[in-house]
């Protein structure tokens, strides 16, 4: 006799039960501390903060921690936690010419005001495994000299004085917001940008590489790739001004494309833009690439048919969260509708004989 | 004015919501609906404002309305703008310039106007209503017919309608086809 | 899912944000206003994953009162794994009742099933929606397909329902079989099986479709016209497997096919749980 699979709920309690031992693994191995994630694994955190859309470093570490380390699960825990927060306001745009860099590279000038400041980069370094690092992750002190606090300006903004590089017309107007309003479509850049920065760093990469081979080639200079904190400030009403409410961490990329001009306009150099949250900077260049791909209709140039300029296709596909989702939805039964084309086969099977 | 809004905001807005969706759902049903004290409105237009409004909504207030300004201010945090920007609009039937509010777009229908009317009673007499909804035919005391005939000619763009009365509300989708009972 | 388990107070009722069902409330408002029609919504993540029903969940959520009983199915039963998730997600935040029995259900949130028990006026049925656009398939870009249904041009839809004819001899759609709603928009029913289709039109229940992922809501008020499309010469059928259910013996229902061992034996069983057990119990 047949019976319908029951206990769907032990199930479920019974899983999770072991979702959380093997999370823990050997307890005769230390616990690893959020702080631990925090500090030593930071780069995962910015990433978790980046396409989580919430600077939280300590929250970030909580979700590496709960997910065992599956950043897009982390990044999950991280947004489904964010969209249901009470928004209290909205921050002024930050300013990043004020940036307190610790990383200011241009690849257009050999030197500039402000200087070029490697940083903690992982350029340079010779990929070889430390297997010190088995055994201890001591570290030495970095040599250091005293700060000058010192003004970096932007390098376009070299660019842009003799008139050399395309001009963002300045605007008011109120950005839309992504996670407060359906996407709509055709999109402006505002909203791009927001979506390629909250999007997967993975897809991002592979749509900026396809670019440099061809699909829409649009030849980058890394004009300038900075990484530092900058103040957040709000405008209190009550008080008339903007008072510093914190400060984040950001990576900025600023490329400089070639455009050769139009009869109207003499030629000048364009401009893709990245901004993403901690020291990010593989998905602040990628984004900025992207988004240089995706101005092809402002700057009158042609559609190829290049998938990074088909800008439905980017904002559709660039979401992990929404991507994993729908993936791993196909897991969930589905014999109902699969009886259904069972029996539809079956009777053209039947019709044709 | 810092009084008369919901307690229990969850809980009665669920519940009043409930009311209006019932209502825009079965076109020429009465539901009463509670928790809600304004100065100027209806006690459902003002749970209906509490339900619907808040700081990404734009309203058209009626003039002879105004005393419900601060209130709907303090309670929702909804802007007030032309009848032409408004998502939500209140009034008596003659001073809603309804010629005035968006009937939506062809591509996007739903970004049209929800007109809430205040009346002086509402009872399942008067204007014989169809459509979706209704089973056979309602009945709804409207404020009038032709208007209401001509908004479902406009299908799918159009306004839909709440009309409220004391502690009673009922709807009016564009969908619904009014005549003379 | 797997946080630990936390005190219901720590979420606001039925778990979402004020402002959040606010912006679903209006949504849905307009839906049922322009039954078939797509209505954007600003989908939130929930804490279940997009394409686990997130757009059904928020919904529910926003529709939600103290007072309603909830059923949740899932291929039309109570006890698979995502229905019960979905259920104890509701018990947990909105402290609601929950029941198996259709009948007793005020709201009945369900994945690719219709109940086989006559709905009633006063509940409201929310479906899960994985793609809303019924054009989808045919037409990628939502900017086409947006255009295709402010004109009316449904022309492409009829072509490939035609070529199926041409090719296969009849429509070869077994689920998410389209709709026409009130003679004006072209309607993904979600992927219920066809056989389900005619319950759509002129049900007393209140439909509700909710799809997060893709941020869309859309709605059949009761007793809405839904027409399957259809050719007069290849009128709709609403097919289902030719036997009777193998435990209550019902003719009526849609059935799953069960193997029942190696050898490829099989038996048909009803999937609306509920249905079979009450039919077994009478």
């Amino acid at each position: 006799m047949y019976v319908a699979v029951k206990g769907g709920e032990r199930a479920i309690e019974n899983a999770h039960a072991w979702l959380a031992e093997e999370r823990r693994g050997d307890p005769a191995v230390a616990e690893l501390g959020t702080d631990q994630i925090e500090q030593q694994l930071a780069l995962a955190v910015n990433r978790v903060m980046a396409e989580g859309s919430l600077h939280d470093p300590a929250l970030a570490a909580l979700a590496i921690k709960q997910s065992r380390g599956d950043l897009i699960e982390a990044i999950f825990l991280i947004r489904a936690y964010r969209t249901t927060l009470p928004r209290l306001g909205a921050s002024i745009p930050v300013d990043t010419a004020k940036m307190d860099c610790i990383r200011r590279v241009s690849a257009t000038f050999k030197d500039a005001p402000g200087g070029q400041i490697l940083g903690p980069t992982f350029d340079y370094t010779h990929r070889l495994l430390d297997f010190a690092l088995m055994a201890n992750g001591d570290a030495p002190e970095a040599p250091r000299k005293a700060a000058e606090p010192a003004h970096v300006p932007h390098i376009t903004g070299f660019l842009g004085r003799d008139g050399l590089i395309e001009q963002e017309a300045p605007s008011d107007t109120e950005p839309r917001d992504l996670t407060r309003e359906p996407l709509e479509l055709p999109a402006d850049r505002a909203l791009r940008l927001q979506s390629l920065a909250r999007g997967d760093e993975g897809f991002i990469l592979g749509l900026a590489y396809s670019t440099q081979r061809g699909y829409a080639r649009n030849h980058a200079f890394v004009g300038e790739l900075r990484i530092g904190t900058c103040a957040v400030e709000m405008d209190i009403p009550q008080l008339g001004f903007a008072i510093e409410i914190g400060e984040v961490e950001l990576t900025e990329c600023e490329t400089v494309n070639q455009f050769k001009g139009s009869k109207t306009e003499p030629p000048q150099f364009t401009r893709g833009y990245g901004l993403t949250f901690g020291q990010t900077e593989r998905k602040a260049i990628s984004m900025a690439l992207v988004d240089r791909a995706l101005r092809w209709k402002e700057l009158g140039e042609d559609y190829v048919g290049a998938p990074a300029q088909d800008e439905e296709f980017v904002l559709s596909h660039a979401d992990n969260i929404q991507a994993t989702g729908f993936l791993e939805h196909i897991k969930l039964p589905h014999y109902v509708d699969f009886q259904s084309e069972l029996e539809l086969v079956r009777r053209m099977r039947e019709a044709a004989e | 004015m810092l009084e008369g809004g919901f307690t229990d905001q969850p809980r009665q807005s669920a519940t009043a919501f409930r009311a209006a969706l019932d209502a825009m759902a079965r076109p020429g049903t009465i539901h009463t609906v509670a928790g809600a004290q304004p100065p100027a409105l209806s006690i459902a237009a003002g749970v209906l404002l509490l339900t619907l409004a808040d700081r990404t909504t734009s309203l058209w207030l009626a003039p002879p309305l105004s005393a419900a300004r601060d209130w709907i201010t303090f309670h929702t945090g909804a802007t007030f703008s032309a009848p032409e920007d408004a998502q939500i609009a209140i009034g008596a039937w003659h001073d809603l310039p309804v010629a005035r509010f968006p009937i939506g777009r062809p591509d996007y229908p739903d970004r049209s106007a929800t007109l809430i009317v205040e009346m002086p009673d509402l009872t399942a007499t008067g204007p014989r209503l169809t459509g979706p909804g209704i089973k056979d035919h309602a009945n709804l005391s409207l404020p009038e017919t032709e208007a209401f005939r001509m908004n479902a000619t406009a299908f799918p763009l159009g306004l839909d309608f709440f009309f409220t009365a004391g502690d009673r509300l009922a709807a009016l989708p564009r969908t619904t086809k009014v005549e003379a009972a | 899912m797997n946080a630990p388990q936390k005190n219901t107070t720590e979420y606001n009722f039925a778990y979402l944000d004020e402002d959040t069902k606010r912006m679903i409330r209006r949504a849905l408002l307009k839906a049922v206003a322009i039954p078939g029609y797509q209505v954007p919504f600003a989908s939130r993540e929930m804490p279940m994953p997009y394409g686990w029903g997130t757009g059904g969940v928020q919904v529910t959520a926003a529709c939600l009162t103290p007072d309603d009983v909830l059923k949740v199915i899932d291929q039309g039963a109570d006890d698979t794994t995502n229905a019960v998730s979905i259920r104890k997600f509701f018990q947990r935040t909105a402290d609601v009742d929950v029941t198996e029995r259709t009948a007793d259900a005020t709201i009945i949130q369900t994945r690719h099933r219709i109940p086989e028990a006559a709905l009633t006026e006063g509940q409201i049925l929310v479906f899960q929606v994985p793609i809303p656009e019924p054009l989808r398939f045919l037409e990628p870009r939502e900017t086409e397909t947006r255009k295709m249904h402010e004109l009316e041009e449904y022309g492409l839809m009829h072509v490939k329902l035609y070529e199926d004819i041409a090719k296969h001899g009849q429509i070869a759609t077994a689920y998410a079989y389209p709709v026409k709603v009130e003679g004006r928009y072209v309607m993904d029913p979600s992927p219920i099986p066809k056989f389900d289709n005619p319950k759509l039109s002129d049900n007393p229940a209140l439909m509700l479709f909710g799809a997060g992922r893709e941020q869309r809501i859309y709605a059949l008020p009761p007793h809405t016209k839904v027409a399957s499309l259809d050719f007069e010469d290849h009128p709709f059928e609403a097919s289902k497997a030719n036997h009777n259910c193998d435990i209550c013996g019902a003719g009526d229902t849609y059935l799953d096919e069960v193997i029942t061992d190696d050898r490829g034996s099989r038996m048909f069983v009803c999937s609306d749980t509920d249905h079979c057990r009450t039919r077994q119990e009478a």
